[in-house]
């Protein structure tokens, strides 16, 4: 599904991304972890373009997004996104939030989109809070509600970029009780993110990243508990 | 003594505003200052948004390079000369087969050039106070360049840019005091008709009260609207 060849990324002199190769098929649920500044963020932001790769090849469903001729804003709507920060939009409500882009893109008429918007909400619990604006909302709420906007676009994929890393801790659950869910209607996820119990429990395959390379990839029962990079081995050491 | 102030300030304002339908002058004069004003007010927010525009996209993509210098050389020309330098240049150069009778439309078109090198670059702080995620996320989720801007930035940048698009009018509405340099009536050059009339200087005191009654209406219009802003915040 998504195919990724010598992919390198600077950021003036700053080398983030060294090389990657990676494929991730349809159905994985890709866990990305590794310590700060090893690009695992800078990666996941070069899945969509919101990062523009230096060089190398990104292929999704057998389009070539670094090229300049695809049309990039086609393809990311097959890609949901989910950010650290929710970046929900302060100034329309909830219900408002999650219909912009379908209805904008003519995908779905208002009608139609504020009824798949209804159902979505009524799967997280928060149907009462279609009329609200995010800044009533708590932070776990918000995420939620990030992440079904980016479902109501019938994403092929889905991008996690630390999507718990901002929330109090009491809200880190019901986030990622949702990500479980949607994991288990298999769709297709690549998560970068600090929660191991997460990487543990949903990952079909997880991926350390450092200095910019991928180092170590297994599946999970493996990764944690017969790491072979000594990189890994102490990463995993102080976060376990 | 009292009533005797009382009754001088009561002749002084007859002679300087009533006698001889003096009034007539102030009335030509707020009039085209307002014209001036909005007029000038107008074309400056326009050209500004195209500019903020032009500059921001020429920021996030690197394209647009020669309409970006463009914007570049008109903001650093405009900034870097007096206003009243540039309504001469106007009238005199550029308009000079024109009648009299367009100068105040000059003038306008004068202040607005003027105006629109100030209002781009408050329109494009607006734009770049709006947190990068918004556009981040508009753009993930597959909207467009134009889109994002249009329905997911403008809209937020809105609230920082219209006090200072306020306070940019104020300045207007007294900066158009030169436009009798070219011979338009407005309200400065209509106290400087009477007092050449009168032999004295209290129209210009009138003038003075006119621009401050304005500029205290229009600054009450801008609490306002602030404090619906901030209301809008906290519902």
């Amino acid at each position: 599904m998504i195919a990724v060849n010598e992919l390198t990324k600077a950021f003036g002199g700053n080398k983030v991304l060294r090389g990657i190769n990676e494929t991730i098929e349809q159905g994985e649920k890709v866990v990305v972890i590794g310590p700060s500044g090893s690009g695992k963020s800078t990666f996941l932001r070069c899945l969509n373009l919101l990062e523009k790769p230096t060089s190398g090849k990104i292929i999704f469903e057998g389009y070539d997004i670094t090229d300049p001729a695809t049309d990039i804003n086609k393809l990311r709507q097959k890609m949901g996104m989910v950010f650290q920060n929710f970046n929900l939009f302060p100034h329309l409500t909830v219900l408002e939030n999650i219909t912009l882009a379908p209805v904008t893109l003519e995908l779905m008429n208002r009608e139609a989109a504020e009824k798949n918007a209804a159902a979505l909400l009524e799967r997280i619990g928060l149907s009462d809070k279609a009329g609200a604006y995010p800044r009533h909302l708590s932070g776990g709420q918000q995420q939620r509600i990030a992440i079904i906007r980016a479902l109501a676009m019938n994403p092929n994929v889905m991008l996690f970029d630390e999507p718990t890393s901002a929330l109090d801790p009491e809200m880190v659950g019901e986030v990622l009780e949702l990500m479980r869910g949607l994991a288990s209607e298999g769709m297709t996820m690549v998560v970068v993110t600090h929660e191991m119990g997460f990487a543990r429990e949903v990952a079909t395959r997880v991926l350390f990243m450092d200095e910019g390379l991928i180092k170590e990839q297994a599946p999970p029962a493996e990764f944690f508990s017969a790491p072979k990079n000594p990189r890994l081995q102490d990463f995993l050491a102080k976060v376990l | 003594m009292v009533m005797q102030f009382v009754d001088n300030f009561l002749t002084t304002l007859y002679k300087t505003v009533i006698a001889e339908n003096r009034w007539r002058f102030y009335l030509e004069g707020i009039g085209n200052t307002l014209m001036m004003t909005v007029g000038a007010s107008l074309i400056g927010i326009v050209l500004g948004i195209l500019i903020a525009m032009i500059k921001t996209h020429h920021n996030n993509s690197g394209k647009m390079r020669f309409l970006n210098w463009l914007c570049n050389v008109y903001t650093t020309v405009i900034r870097g000369t007096p206003v009243l330098v540039q309504l001469l240049i106007i009238y005199y150069m550029i308009f000079s087969s024109a009648s009299s009778s367009a100068a105040p439309y000059i003038a306008a078109l004068a202040f607005g050039l003027n105006s629109g090198a100030y209002v781009s670059e408050t329109i494009r702080g607006g734009i770049q106070s709006v947190d990068k995620g918004q556009t981040e996320a508009g753009r993930s989720l597959g909207l467009n360049q134009s889109q994002t801007m249009r329905l997911i930035v403008l809209p937020q940048a809105v609230k920082n840019i219209l006090p200072a698009l306020f306070n940019e009018m104020i300045m207007l509405l007294k900066e158009t005091s030169v436009a009798g340099w070219i011979q338009v009536v407005d309200i400065t050059r209509a106290g400087d008709i009477v007092r050449s009339r009168m032999w004295s200087f209290s129209p210009l005191l009138v003038s003075a009260v006119i621009y401050l009654v304005l500029v205290v209406a229009l600054t009450s219009v801008q609490r306002m609207i602030e404090r619906r802003l901030a209301a809008s915040d906290r519902s």
